[in-house]
């Protein structure tokens, strides 16, 4: 199966603080791939090294074949990426600020506005789309972040921390649209998060990251027989990674 | 080129819809209408009984009415249009958390940077060009001359020369926004540049002349010693942009005006020759005047936006 993001001994430092250490990792297309980690693990990091945002110190990434750091434009023309907190232009409207992020990726023509007009519905904005964005709650941005996202048909989505804040009802929806995406249309998913049990529900793989190392990668099944030794349905995915998290990060050899 | 040109549509909406270029505007009109009025209606006084005035249209430019001249208010308050248009281009963007995500669209970099900066630049054009001709307009109706081709020259040099100036302010403003991650940080940053080339730059080259030139002391006035301690002066002075813009101007917009010095030594024979030979300059021996004023303005604004392109190019982006 063909890989959607590859890396290889990537690596990025700030100085002599080591953020992402040698992080070897693969994910092939199609896969809904959870990210688990504390706070300040480098989950963003080795986001935005992804992206062709952030530069990496040493190593290589491929994403959708292409490297983002020689080609981020390519990179970028076919993945989507919601921030931890989205930002939006809070004085245009929800349909003028896709209008503009389409523009940006040089998207037009005469179906655009019908395009829009459909991907709000998907994420059930189309009746709050004329109001300016000042005016949405928590939800209802992340929502709109979720059609930006859309927008440019993307190969790979790339979601930082899509459920923080919000409630359980919203945090539902931003489930059902991560499965939606991984399971109907294709689009590989890379999402990073604290709430370990929706984390577990959607999940294909996951990979657990522990100050800049990648400390465990795989189906969480496997990764529950090795740690916790058992072979049965009666786990849970915050077992094995406060395991992980109270071993810390395996002496290097 | 999408990517640039979707970041200058979007920027040039904002300025022509938000509410402080809206007010900045008004403001500048009004007081463009109302010196325009009072130097026209003075003049007017002043031309009565003159059988061929020439040149009188561009005047309207020059002559201090009441407080000051048109060209003496741009060159004053011009720099602030600069900064309200920049100060927060970027900062904002990453306060907002926009920048992260326009970052992360298939655009180069420096669409953002160049589509914000043309932006800005096209809205100082249309801005200025708005006040020329509705002056230019009042010109007409209060004085009834009609301007010549050399007028009109003369005034499309000076609409050229202010773009660039106000255009520098814009770079220094936007490169501020970058530096600093404040908004007001930034504003006050541009504010105190401002202050510093408007006021204490002057008084700094007053004192520069009289550290490096002074003149001597008591009652033997040398002339050398006082060219040199003007000359001094002057070179400090025009490292600000706000002189070298307003001796740039002065020549270009008063074709009788031969020189930038304030002070020039002459004897009495030739000041007999020249106030004989009082004739205007034709547009090129102005503008060949003040070429290197011209080329220096255009100068520091390339450098100032270069150094501004250069440190956003280089700056991390962290979402936080």
């Amino acid at each position: 199966m063909a890989l959607a993001i590859e890396t290889h001994e990537l690596t990025k430092r700030y100085g002599t603080q080591v953020a992402v250490n040698r992080l070897t990792l693969q994910v092939p297309q199609g896969e809904i791939f959870g990210f688990l980690g504390p706070n300040g693990a480098g989950k963003t990091t080795t986001l935005l090294m992804l992206l062709g945002l952030s530069e990496p110190t040493s190593g290589t990434a491929r994403v959708c074949g292409h490297d983002p750091t020689r080609d981020p434009l390519q990179v970028k023309r076919l993945v989507g990426y919601l921030p931890e907190s989205v930002g939006f232009y809070e004085d245009m409207t929800g349909i003028q600020n896709l209008t503009y992020v389409a523009r940006l990726n040089g998207i037009r023509g005469d179906g655009l506005p019908r395009k829009i007009e459909g991907l709000l519905e998907q994420v059930g904005l189309l009746g709050e789309a004329r109001k300016r964005v000042g005016a949405y709650s928590r939800g209802m941005r992340q929502r709109l972040g979720i059609a930006e996202v859309l927008l440019k048909d993307p190969q790979v989505v790339f979601l930082d921390e899509p459920t923080l804040g919000l409630d359980p009802d919203g945090t539902q929806k931003m489930l059902d649209f991560i499965v939606g995406m991984g399971r109907e249309k294709g689009i590989t998913v890379f999402f990073s998060s604290h709430l370990l049990d929706q984390v577990q529900r959607v999940s294909d793989r996951v990979g657990i990251m522990l100050k800049g190392n990648l400390v465990a990668a795989g189906p969480i099944q496997e990764l529950a027989k090795q740690k916790l030794g058992v072979d049965q349905e009666r786990y849970t995915l915050e077992e094995i990674y406060m395991r992980y998290f109270r071993e810390g990060v395996p002496a290097q050899s | 080129m999408h990517g640039l040109w979707a970041v200058y549509r979007k920027e040039l909406e904002d300025h022509f819809s938000s509410t402080r270029s809206i007010l900045l505007l008004t403001v500048i009109m009004m007081v463009g209408l109302v010196t325009a009025y009072m130097v026209g209606s003075g003049l007017r006084k002043e031309l009565e009984g003159m059988a061929k005035p020439s040149l009188v249209f561009l005047l309207l430019f020059t002559s201090t009415g009441a407080l000051f001249s048109l060209a003496q208010f741009i060159a004053f308050f011009g720099p602030l249009i600069g900064m309200v248009l920049g100060f927060d281009a970027i900062n904002r963007e990453r306060a907002a958390r926009t920048l992260s995500k326009l970052l992360s669209q298939p655009i180069y970099r420096d669409a953002v940077i160049n589509g914000k900066f043309l932006a800005g630049l096209t809205t100082i054009a249309i801005m200025l060009l708005a006040i020329v001709v509705l002056i230019s307009g009042i010109g007409l109706l209060v004085l009834g001359v009609v301007p010549g081709w050399e007028e009109i020259g003369r005034m499309a040099v000076y609409l050229l020369v202010s773009i660039v100036y106000i255009g520098f302010w814009l770079a220094l403003s936007i490169l501020c926004s970058v530096l600093f991650r404040g908004m007001a940080t930034s504003a006050l940053a541009t504010l105190a540049l401002w202050i510093f080339f408007a006021f204490f730059m002057a008084l700094g080259a007053r004192l520069a002349a009289d550290v490096i030139a002074p003149l001597p002391s008591g009652s033997s006035m040398n002339a050398e010693a006082v060219l040199q301690n003007d000359k001094v002066r002057s070179i400090v002075a025009t490292l600000s942009p706000i002189t070298l813009y307003s001796e740039a101007t002065g020549i270009v917009l008063d074709p009788l005006r031969k020189t930038t010095r304030s002070l020039v030594l002459m004897g009495p024979m030739e000041q007999l020759s020249i106030s004989r030979f009082q004739s205007p300059l034709p547009l090129f021996q102005s503008a060949l005047i003040v070429a290197p004023h011209l080329v220096s303005l255009v100068a520091i604004t390339v450098v100032c936006f270069g150094i501004c392109y250069a440190c956003f190019m280089r700056q991390e982006v962290r979402s936080t």
